[in-house]
């Protein structure tokens, strides 16, 4: 089997996907750009060729009749325990980071409560820690950063009062330890993590002697080095890779690429990331034929919503909710990003709802994407919407409404790996120059 | 760091030229010679030339500034003197600079103007410049106004119109100014030696026909426009320069060598024609992405700013009112918006491009106006997408290389993956 892989730096997260000479996805690896670039390349790509490496052992258990007379569930049971440790190395790492920034000088006085604090939010992880690795089993599009931020955050406001300690600085120090965190790779071979999931299921008398051993001659083959034949790299960052020149691709030709494989029938791709918006028109085979994208202001990006969402005190991923619950659109005159706190402030004192303000800021914010649409050629047939801000459902609904009211009944598209669509375009490149 | 590139002689003859246009300029009010500051687009340069009085050009000035990254300085000096930061960044460069004395963009303190003479009205930002620039130096103004070519094409009653505005004012002005009578066998033997030197040009720039170009239309149709529009047309240091410039670029085709890069020898992957001024702060940057990719540019509308020959006009000794009336509504910005698709539309075919580019200036809306629609009819009549881009002309603010970069690599990759798989049109 020959493997191909796609890498996508972008500016604020990096993403890595390889897949097989039938051009399935057989991994994906994701993390945070913020902090260095090419570590989060490295990250992301160890990422990838771990969830390939998973990707070879289910389907080698599959293909096993010993094994797969175990129980359907095998492959899950040992993907769970290796998950499990994986994610529980990467708190226990996090925890450390954010002790050593309370040794901070800054922190001298306060230290006692806010240790206390953080004994107590990090029990609040480990408590939920089973839950979010079940239900994260599959989904790789969710970062670690966002699960335990989630956590973390909800558990400070809750008890920080008690405590007589600051919240800015305990969101602070989560700030500083995640960046560390998320940088760097987890030491945990995919052999040793398995070994603990086939160690649990001997003991509940699942598996005997004999199957052991076959799991542990699929690992020995598929434990060598995934070997990738080809690499293409693409994202706001890919002059910074070390490839060759033919080797790098720009986005927009990737994003097109990447959307029209996981749908074939589009012929239009809107690409909303944190820096920018990229309108694409792509063919039968997925080349891009025109596109159009924003300026150098980053108005309308991604970045946007992300300063509404800081005005607001509330996560990015929560503007969506509070969208749902808007009851009108209230006329917006800027979606300049530097502005946005600005008009949201000044609608706010005039008495306008939070809910409709956001409603109204994302709307304005579409709109803006439907002219870069138009001036691309417009939308003929499926649209796909990808990128970051395609995880947020409100923006989804506004464009499917936009588009039919411009374009007639087009369907639209967003596919639950969007996010993975500029390194799967990029894969796909490698894969076809070889 | 920057690789040193090998210069071509007419490069190093045109820095000679230009070394001696500021030595003139400099010792121009002790060899009692008149400074009259004008524009580029349907120059009067030889009208000028004519009472020996030397031209200058504040667009020009504010683009070496831009060139020599000192226009930002300037630019932020006419803001707080109260310029909007929507005003043309050539203006704001040129009154930043003289707010600070009237330092070039050589370092070299400049003379004041002994008269403004704007010689074309198309672009209305050029009037408010001058009358800015006649409450600053409290010298005389001519103002000539030239019809705009709407129905494309230059009518009797138009030249006459220009002419009479020369016969008038113009030129009853320099008379008084420079107390030497206009002269018309200087003018007409001036007038032969424009023509020449346009010939020669005009063989510069229809060489990109061949494969490879020899030139590269753009970004190298930059140096090659020096002369002739920075006021030297109707000089024999200019003729000269464009005769060197032609057996250079004949010994190019001969060898089947591509032009000279930022960085060396082009390789030619992509023809393209661009549309559209060159970022002047970032000229080199820019020029880059172009070169990293291997496109050479073998059409450029930026060239016919300063005057258009390619479709066969010439100044004209035996009526040199008349045909400098014809120059001055032959300039590009002039021309109207269907005349200007079909100049690229006509590169696009004669010279067998792969491609083209527009490129949108932000304070320039004369440029940039209608330009979203030449190249949507561009695409109808060519069948090829085109590629846009957006930054400012020497206002580093607006040019940002990332947003450039994905742009135009985007589209050369688009036409490259086009043409491997055999579906270019």
């Amino acid at each position: 089997m020959t493997y191909t892989m796609g890498i996508d730096l972008g500016s604020t997260t990096s993403k890595a996907v390889i897949i097989d000479d039938k051009e399935q996805i057989v991994g994906e690896g994701l993390t945070n750009t913020r902090s260095n670039y090419l570590i989060a390349v490295k990250v992301a790509e160890e990422d990838a060729r771990l969830d390939t490496k998973l990707s070879m052992m289910r389907s080698a258990i599959e293909d096993s009749a010993p094994l797969k007379r175990v129980n359907d569930g095998l492959f899950e049971s040992l993907l769970y325990s290796f998950r499990y440790r994986y994610y529980s190395m990467k708190i226990e790492k996090l925890k450390e980071y954010c002790l050593e920034t309370l040794n901070q000088d800054i922190y001298a006085g306060k230290r006692g409560n806010m240790q206390a604090v953080l004994d107590e939010v990090f029990k609040k992880i480990d408590e939920q820690s089973e839950a979010i690795v079940q239900d994260t089993l599959y989904d790789k599009s969710r970062f670690f950063r966002d699960i335990t931020g989630s956590i973390y955050m909800q558990s400070v406001e809750k008890i920080y009062k008690d405590f007589n300690v600051s919240f800015d600085d305990l969101v602070s120090i989560y700030d500083k330890a995640i960046i560390r965190s998320e940088n760097e790779i987890t030491p945990l071979s995919l052999s040793d993590g398995i070994d603990i999931g086939i160690r649990e299921q001997k003991e509940m008398g699942t598996l005997d002697d004999n199957q052991v051993k076959l799991i542990r001659e699929i690992m020995e083959e598929i434990n060598k080095e995934v070997v990738i034949d080809s690499k293409v790299g693409t994202g706001y960052g890919r002059q910074l890779l070390p490839f060759p020149k033919d080797n790098i691709y720009s986005e927009i030709l990737c994003h097109g690429l990447g959307s029209h494989h996981f749908f074939p029938d589009t012929r239009t791709v809107l690409d909303i990331g944190g820096q920018d918006t990229k309108a694409i028109q792509v063919d039968e085979s997925g080349m891009v034929t025109s596109f159009n994208m924003n300026d150098r202001c980053a108005a309308g990006s991604g970045r946007f919503l992300g300063y509404i969402a800081d005005q607001l005190s509330i996560g990015v991923q929560e503007l969506a909710d509070l969208a749902a619950r808007a009851k009108k659109v209230i006329k917006i005159s800027s979606t300049c990003t530097v502005f946005a706190g600005a008009e949201l402030r000044s609608k706010l004192s005039l008495g306008e709802r939070r809910e409709d303000l956001v409603l109204s800021l994302e709307t304005a914010m579409a709109k803006r994407a439907m002219s870069l649409i138009a001036r691309s050629g417009g939308v003929s047939n499926e649209f796909t919407f990808s990128g970051g801000v395609a995880k947020n459902q409100s923006m989804v609904s506004i464009f499917d409404n936009l588009v039919k009211q411009h374009y007639g009944d087009i369907k639209m598209n967003v596919s639950p790996d969007s996010i993975y669509a500029g390194a799967l375009g990029a894969a796909l490149f490698a894969k076809r120059r070889g | 760091m920057e690789k040193q590139v090998k210069k071509d002689r007419s490069m190093l003859k045109e820095k000679d030229i230009l070394a001696g246009y500021y030595h003139d300029l400099g010792h121009a009010k002790e060899e009692n010679k008149k400074v009259v500051y004008t524009f580029v687009p349907g120059n009067m340069t030889e009208l000028i030339r004519v009472f020996d009085a030397i031209p200058v050009y504040p667009e020009i000035l504010a683009l070496q500034s831009g060139m020599r990254r000192i226009s930002d300085g300037k630019i932020r000096v006419a803001e707080e003197a109260g310029h909007s930061e929507d005003v043309c960044t050539y203006v704001k460069c040129h009154v930043g600079m003289i707010l600070q004395e009237n330092i070039g963009p050589t370092g070299m303190k400049l003379p004041d103007p002994d008269l403004l003479l704007c010689a074309y009205s198309g672009c209305f930002t050029f009037m408010k410049w001058f009358e800015i620039l006649k409450k600053m130096f409290d010298c005389p103004i001519v103002m000539v106004h030239v019809p705009y070519q709407a129905d494309g094409e230059i009518t009797d009653g138009m030249r006459k119109y220009v002419t009479d505005q020369l016969k008038a004012e113009y030129i009853p002005v320099m008379e008084k100014l420079t107390g030497k009578k206009y002269d018309q066998d200087k003018m007409e033997k001036m007038m032969e030696l424009s023509s020449s030197a346009e010939d020669d040009l005009v063989e510069v720039l229809q060489s990109a026909k061949n494969k490879p170009s020899p030139i590269d239309a753009f970004f190298g149709g930059v140096y090659y426009i020096g002369p002739i529009f920075n006021g030297f047309r109707g000089t024999v240091q200019c003729c000269d320069y464009y005769k060197l410039l032609k057996h250079e670029v004949n010994e190019r085709i001969a060898k089947k060598l591509g032009p000279i890069g930022p960085e060396g020898e082009m390789k030619e992957k992509l023809r393209i024609v661009v549309e559209g001024a060159q970022p002047w702060v970032r000229f080199r940057d820019n020029w880059k992405v172009f070169y990293d990719e291997d496109v050479v540019c073998v059409g450029a509308t930026y060239t016919k700013v300063g005057g258009f020959y390619e479709w066969g006009y010439r100044h004209d000794p035996k009526r040199p009112l008349d045909s400098m009336a014809d120059y001055c509504m032959w300039c590009m910005p002039n021309m109207n918006l269907p005349q200007r698709v079909d100049l690229i539309e006509d590169y696009m075919r004669k010279f067998d491009a792969d491609g083209f580019i527009v490129a949108s200036i932000k304070s320039c809306n004369s440029y940039s106006a209608g330009q979203l629609a030449m190249l949507k009819e561009v695409e109808k009549r060519t069948g090829i997408t085109g590629g846009f881009i957006e930054y400012d002309i020497v206002d580093s603010r607006y040019y940002s290389l990332a947003n450039i970069k994905v742009r135009l690599e985007s589209y050369f990759q688009m036409l490259n993956e086009k043409k491997r798989e055999g579906r270019m049109n």
